[in-house]
């Protein structure tokens, strides 16, 4: 196997406030090859936080300390501001959840792209704006030259999202982190914009960090599955052999996804036990995930 | 549109009840308490006082309409006439006080926005704080005994220095541009000190509200996702900042600022009694506490058209800025 895209370590995000510290992330550890990685948990458990010290985001007072976190073997962690907006857009890109607010409402669609396009490629403005076109088409926008000269709130909820990922995958980054990409989504244009996020991450040879609730969702859509609960990775699987479940979290979430092939008068609730939050993972572990060891 | 001129039709309503109900007889300012009965009848009729309301209504709107507002009992002119020269002084000092408060007050309000918390935030807040709650004339007194009595650096009390009265000719009637047009290079310099200290206590003033606002609102924005999109695509602080949240507050800010403006020229009373600033602010004081009242509605009604006017422009303004509003 060859060196991971992004290698991650005993990750965590604390935030100091004034009744001590609340760790949002705490010890998270996950290699990235070419594939799609499927990060699940609920609200809170510190998903969404991971991919955001990925990308240096994280703001004060918050704070990042990790082991490791590497990108293609080379330290992102804690770099400074300067060196990090390098890596940002051009190597790790993120996908928000709803384009109504993760577009600038005063600013064209067009604008925007290149925008984020020049930023990291620089050359003329007529290149740039070719390369937008491309990446609108290629997301699968019929009129490119009319949505350029649009304005975000011109656009449905499925073509600001595929126009967000026409923009974060114009200056053709390495890793791709799309958090909760579809959530905000109609369900019908939903598989759509999947689609088209897969194919485009696929003949890249991209990494994809995909964050979502939706355990059925990355079941479908992705190679490998981490199960986060209370800021820690409590399960490592791969994506065909989700039913194999061994963590109760795991198999909780499982059991309670209502199924046509077998449906119950009454989904069972699933209880949390403390002893989760400190337990240590099972399934895969990271070592076995990559041999030669670590 | 048609809601600027209903606007404008309550303005004037309302001007005119309140000169009608005024426990001040506007026959007996004319004729004086001496005249015979047969003399207030004449005056009273020739004022049009005799016929109906509404008639009485729409002879003055038509007066208004057509610049007549009538003539002040304390200066003998007609009101249009002096508001003609009052108005300028106003206007320019208002001007000048709002673009030194926003010159300063919004750059001071996003970066205080964008280091929260650091020192600039709290220089920024203190700095807002003594602009709200210093009395303006108290702050105008010790500008004028620091700045005029003790340093000299500026210009005392008034318009312009005793010897450039009267000698630039008055095309505007802001002395700065006139003085300008007329290449009166030591006239302007003499209107400059005069208006800059009253100026920047204004400005001060309109800054502290200012810095305030553009702080909210930018902090409103910085905490949207499309920054957060900007942050992802690598865009250094300053392009975040300025290109991105910036072009978002300029559309509320436009009101803030008009708002400002136009509470600027109303006049402020105290400031202008302060510098013997001859402006539309005392005009109206003094014509009140005389009970003249035509010189009082007059005023009223241009600083209502101002407003209106000051809303019109925002709202043109909005169209321009957000794309959203089209």
């Amino acid at each position: 196997m060859t060196d991971p895209l992004l290698s991650v370590r005993n990750l965590r995000v604390t935030f100091a406030t004034r009744q001590g510290e609340f760790q949002a992330v705490r010890g998270v550890g996950f290699d990235l090859g070419r594939e799609r990685l499927g990060v699940v948990g609920e609200s809170g458990s510190g998903k969404s936080m991971t991919g955001r010290a990925i990308l240096g985001l994280v703001r004060p007072p918050g704070r990042v300390t990790a082991d490791r976190m590497e990108l293609e073997g080379q330290s992102i962690l804690n770099l400074s501001e300067r060196k990090m907006r390098r890596i940002r857009g051009s190597r790790i890109s993120m996908v928000m959840q709803d384009p109504k607010f993760s577009l600038n409402p005063v600013m064209t669609i067009g604008d925007q792209i290149i925008e984020a396009y020049r930023l990291h490629a620089g050359g003329a403005k007529g290149q740039a704006r070719q390369k937008a076109l491309d990446m609108l088409a290629a997301v699968q926008i019929r009129e490119p030259e009319r949505v350029m000269a649009a304005y975000p709130h011109e656009m449905s909820g499925g073509m600001g999202q595929r126009i967000m990922i026409a923009m974060m995958l114009a200056p053709d980054p390495e890793i791709l982190i799309a958090d909760e990409p579809t959530s905000a989504l109609d369900v019908s244009v939903r598989t759509e914009v999947l689609n088209i996020l897969d194919r485009l991450v696929r003949d890249r040879g991209m990494g994809l960090i995909f964050i979502s609730h939706d355990l059925n969702l990355v079941a479908q859509f992705c190679d490998r599955v981490l199960i986060m609960y209370a800021g820690r990775i409590v399960e490592t699987l791969s994506a065909r052999t989700l039913h194999e479940a061994r963590h109760p979290y795991t198999q909780g979430l499982l059991n309670s996804l209502p199924r046509l092939d077998a449906p119950v008068d009454r989904l069972p609730v699933l209880p949390r036990q403390d002893s989760w939050r400190d337990g240590g993972p099972v399934g895969e572990s990271l070592e076995t995930d990559l041999p030669g060891g670590l | 549109m048609l809601s600027l001129a209903l606007t404008l039709l309550g303005l004037l309503l309302v001007t005119f009840i309140i000169g009608r109900v005024m426990p001040i007889d506007p026959v007996l300012k004319v004729v004086g308490d001496r005249a015979s009965q047969a003399q207030y009848e004449a005056a009273y009729q020739a004022m049009g006082l005799d016929k109906p309301l509404v008639v009485q209504f729409f002879g003055y709107i038509g007066d208004v309409l057509t610049g007549n507002f009538g003539r002040s009992i304390s200066t003998g002119q007609l009101v249009i006439d002096d508001i003609r020269h009052v108005f300028p002084a106003t206007l320019e000092l208002a001007t000048l006080g709002t673009l030194i408060g926003v010159s300063i007050g919004v750059p001071l309000g996003v970066i205080a926005a964008a280091r929260r918390g650091g020192i600039i935030d709290q220089v920024a807040r203190v700095v807002a704080l003594v602009g709200y709650s210093m009395p303006i004339f108290w702050l105008g007194l010790m500008g004028l005994l620091v700045f005029y009595g003790i340093l000299g650096w500026v210009g005392g009390p008034g318009r312009q220095g005793i010897i450039f009265d009267g000698m630039v000719p008055s095309v505007t009637g802001l002395i700065l541009v006139d003085s300008l047009i007329a290449g009166d290079w030591a006239a302007f310099r003499d209107a400059f000190s005069h208006i800059i200290l009253p100026a920047s206590l204004l400005g001060y003033f309109s800054l502290a509200y200012i810095s305030r606002m553009t702080r909210s609102f930018m902090l409103e924005q910085l905490g949207a996702e499309y920054i957060t999109t900007a942050r992802v695509k690598g865009l250094s602080e300053g392009a975040v900042i300025w290109r991105h949240a910036f072009r978002n507050i300029s559309i509320p800010l436009v009101t803030v600022i008009a708002l400002s403006f136009g509470s600027l020229l109303e006049g402020s009373v105290l400031t202008e009694i302060i510098f013997s600033w001859p402006g539309l602010g005392q005009y109206i004081t003094k014509s009140l506490l005389a009970g003249d009242m035509s010189a009082v509605l007059g005023g009223t009604i241009v600083v209502g058209v101002c407003f209106i006017a000051l809303n019109l422009l925002s709202d043109l303004l909005y169209r321009v800025l957000d794309p959203r509003s089209k």
